[in-house]
């Protein structure tokens, strides 16, 4: 057991070295030379301020805008410092009643029932930025009258933002909510 | 289910079949002590490596040699990393001023991270600066993967020669897997990673004034390389609190893709270098074979329960098209989450890309099973391969005593000594978790931790040992595991999962190496075709049934039959 003490010791030192300093450093390194924005958390710029991230969702509560997914994170939804799914199991009752609740909410607004599965269900991470095409087309109504627009301009902008799979196969149908909100205020 | 799904599916198990075969013969040649094409960059980095250490890298060690440096080098490794989690607040590279962590947080973490778990009871973006993450988890995601690889070489080893006293040079063999096979895989998945959106950052967050004028924090950080090397040491533990869920660590399809790509083609790749090295490559494909017709059937039924929707929101205007969304992104949809879940648990990976807590009965159930089959679907690089060994044994064992013969499996015989050790190893499992799950389930304190009542209840806290001792790492997030109980406890099952474990499948090794490796006769139960194959597979299926059926039955199961006539808790 002796005779292993040493290469255990220094084997240990060395390779953090090598594995835990020297390589996320080089990868940072490139990674910040070569592909800054995406590096750096894929920010939003609007007038010079950042407005938030592509990838990460953002509370949207105003009719004025499309609306997110619910978002487990505490304490309040979509904090990006501390991601959270809900973790409520299928038979949870706390689960029916939120969704209970919120499917009311949505019927008040003009919605629908059966409602779209991913307006009513936390997402895993608490910070999904996407929406599903049923959902984004759920709210044109909406967000249409309290901006004194056209349905149907509202609409066209809804298809225009919608992400198709690649080649058909790869990915999901999907509605980025921040990246449509900010369209829609350019309108 | 749709087609489309189906063809997601299919398209990434094709992708790693594609490079089974490269890779495999690339780690044959590495294990093997020859030239690469990487020799001349690392070659020089690999001796010196030697030298400063004090190995000599041609002197072979017998099994106990080679486990006892084993055995030294984690410790060592455990030792390092609790420290270093302990006195976080006095290293550098910490921009949000994180603490050090409490004495069974630390203890919890630095064993998962030895042995491959990557079980977390912290969040990563509200607990670990940026130091404890690279010099601390990401060295350990390196050195626990190549630990495992270097048993696995040895085990391999044992079938390969004949009346040989040795087993390689465990110093030599971690070190190869490390340099020639994770390190420059993990730069190139890593630059990839950043291409498609995770950020690589040694800054701490950023600040944005949203569309409605409140403020948001985003964690950020170096996610790249961890992510990288997270998924091909089939590690699993995340930069953030939910894993691969985060947009950070999985932003699109694509990287949804790379990541199980990349937990997935080692541990194949490594089951044909094992082919490669015994000198008989179909025996690898055999081998292959078992594991995929299990892992693709785990798929199958959690897309399938998965894709049927939560029928408790269905009754109350939830429409089921989407399926069961609770715990899910919106960007991977069902396919890709079925997908990643039974991969995920059929690997000791146990990185997440949806909630396995919010899943359905049967959807839960899989990926719960999958790690109670003993991780060899095909398993944690290395460890899937040694375990796959224990019951390629077993089934000959089996085969053996109901023609009577004298098992062999590829010239060696199996006797009495090496049954003996199998079943210790084999018998670890069970003990493991339905021991300790039972001992929680009538502690109260224990029980207070649970986040649903119910059998669902019961589920998150047999998810957690089954997760701990099978080396896995995810959960049923809902059990507030980070308690002193569930830390000391999870951390014990993950030691008795991964050191009780190989010791006795490194004796069978030692006993199997000295035994003289005879041709195949006429008399000759053949391990490479079909029938074994079967064999194989019925022989974990009845193992991981008939030990943990009963459980499954009151947690998962029940629960299923109440979401359907509509019972909560």
């Amino acid at each position: 057991m002796l005779n292993h003490i040493r290469p255990a010791i220094t084997l240990v030192v060395a390779m953090t070295a090598l594995t835990g300093l020297a390589y996320p450093l080089a990868v940072n390194g490139i990674a910040q030379a070569v592909m800054p924005s995406g590096a750096n958390g894929s920010l939003i710029e609007r007038d010079g301020t950042v407005v938030g991230s592509a990838l990460i969702g953002q509370t949207f509560t105003s009719d004025r805008y499309f609306w997110p997914r619910p978002s487990a994170t505490g304490p309040d939804p979509y904090n990006a410092a501390a991601s959270s799914g809900s973790n409520l199991g299928t038979t949870s009752v706390k689960l029916k009643e939120r969704v209970i609740a919120d499917v009311a909410r949505l019927t008040k607004t003009g919605i629908v029932q059966p409602v779209p599965a991913d307006a009513v269900t936390a997402s895993g991470s608490g910070l999904d930025p996407h929406i599903s095409p049923a959902f984004a087309r759920a709210q044109i109504k909406r967000v249409a009258q309290a901006r004194g627009l056209e349905t149907a301009a509202v609409a066209s902008l809804v298809a225009q933002q919608t992400a198709n799979p690649t080649f058909g196969v790869i990915g999901q149908e999907r509605v980025n909510v921040l990246e449509l909100n900010l369209a829609l205020d350019a309108l | 289910m749709t087609l489309v799904g189906w063809l997601q599916i299919s398209l990434l198990f094709l992708a790693v079949l594609l490079v089974i075969k490269p890779l495999g013969l690339y780690m044959a040649r590495v294990f093997s002590g020859e030239r690469t094409f990487l020799s001349p960059v690392l070659g020089r980095m690999e001796r010196d490596l030697y030298r400063v250490s004090g190995i000599s890298p041609e002197k072979e060690q017998s099994w106990l040699g080679y486990t006892l440096a084993m055995l030294t080098f984690s410790l060592a490794g455990f030792l390092a990393l609790y420290a270093m989690l302990r006195l976080q607040a006095y290293l550098p590279l910490n921009p949000q001023g994180f603490p050090g962590l409490p004495s069974d947080l630390a203890f919890n973490t630095a064993v998962s991270f030895v042995t491959n778990t990557n079980w977390q009871n912290y969040g990563g973006e509200t607990t670990m600066s940026h130091f404890s993450q690279m010099a601390g988890l990401t060295v350990q995601n390196f050195l626990s993967a190549a630990t495992g690889m270097a048993l696995a070489v040895a085990v391999t080893r044992a079938l390969a020669r004949s009346k040989v006293p040795t087993l390689g040079n465990f110093w030599v063999d971690m070190t190869r897997a490390t340099l020639y096979v994770l390190l420059p895989l993990a730069i190139v998945v890593a630059l990839a990673f950043v291409a498609m959106g995770l950020p690589q950052t040694l800054d701490g967050s950023v600040t944005a004034t949203t569309l409605e004028g409140a403020n948001q924090v985003i964690s950020l950080g170096p996610v790249a390389s961890q992510e990288a090397i997270k998924q091909l040491g089939t590690n699993g533990g995340g930069f953030f609190n939910v894993n691969a869920a985060h947009p950070f660590e999985n932003p699109s399809a694509w990287s949804n893709y790379l990541n199980i790509f990349a937990m997935l083609s080692i541990s194949s790749a490594l089951v044909y270098a094992f082919g490669q090295m015994v000198g008989n490559r179909r025996q690898g494909w055999a081998l292959i074979s078992a594991m995929a017709v299990l892992l693709i059937t785990g798929v199958a039924v959690t897309y399938w329960a998965e894709s049927q929707g939560n029928t408790i929101l269905t009754a109350i205007g939830v429409d089921p098209a989407l399926g069961n969304m609770e715990g899910k992104e919106a960007r991977f949809g069902q396919a890709m989450t079925a997908l990643y879940a039974a991969v995920t648990t059929g690997l000791s990976d146990g990185g997440v890309n949806g909630m396995h807590g919010s899943f359905t009965g049967f959807g839960g159930l899989v990926p719960m099973f999958l790690i109670q089959l003993g991780e060899v679907l095909p398993g944690g690089v290395g460890s899937g391969l040694y375990g796959m060994l224990i019951f390629a044994i077993l089934s000959v064992f089996v085969a053996g005593l109901m023609v009577g013969r004298t098992p062999e499996f590829l010239g060696k015989k199996i006797e009495g000594r090496e049954m003996k050790f199998a079943m210790l190893a084999v018998l670890i499992l069970p003990l493991a978790i339905l021991g300790f799950t039972a001992v929680s389930a009538m502690l109260p304190f224990a029980v207070a931790s649970v986040g649903t009542a119910g059998p669902h209840g019961l589920s998150e806290i047999l998810y957690a040992y089954t997760s701990a001792a099978g080396n896995n790492g995810s959960a049923f997030g809902g059990l507030s595991g980070n308690t002193p109980w569930y830390n000391t406890t999870l951390g014990i099952a993950m030691l008795l999962g991964r050191f009780a474990y190989v010791v006795p499948v490194m004796a069978i090794a030692g006993s199997l190496a000295a035994k003289v490796k005879s041709p195949a006769s006429a008399g000759t139960f053949p391990t490479d075709g079909p029938l074994f194959v079967g064999l194989l597979i019925g022989i974990i299926l009845i193992l991981g049934g008939l030990q943990f059926l009963p459980a499954l039955v009151l947690g998962p199961i029940v629960e299923h039959f109440a979401m359907l006539a509509g019972q909560t808790f």
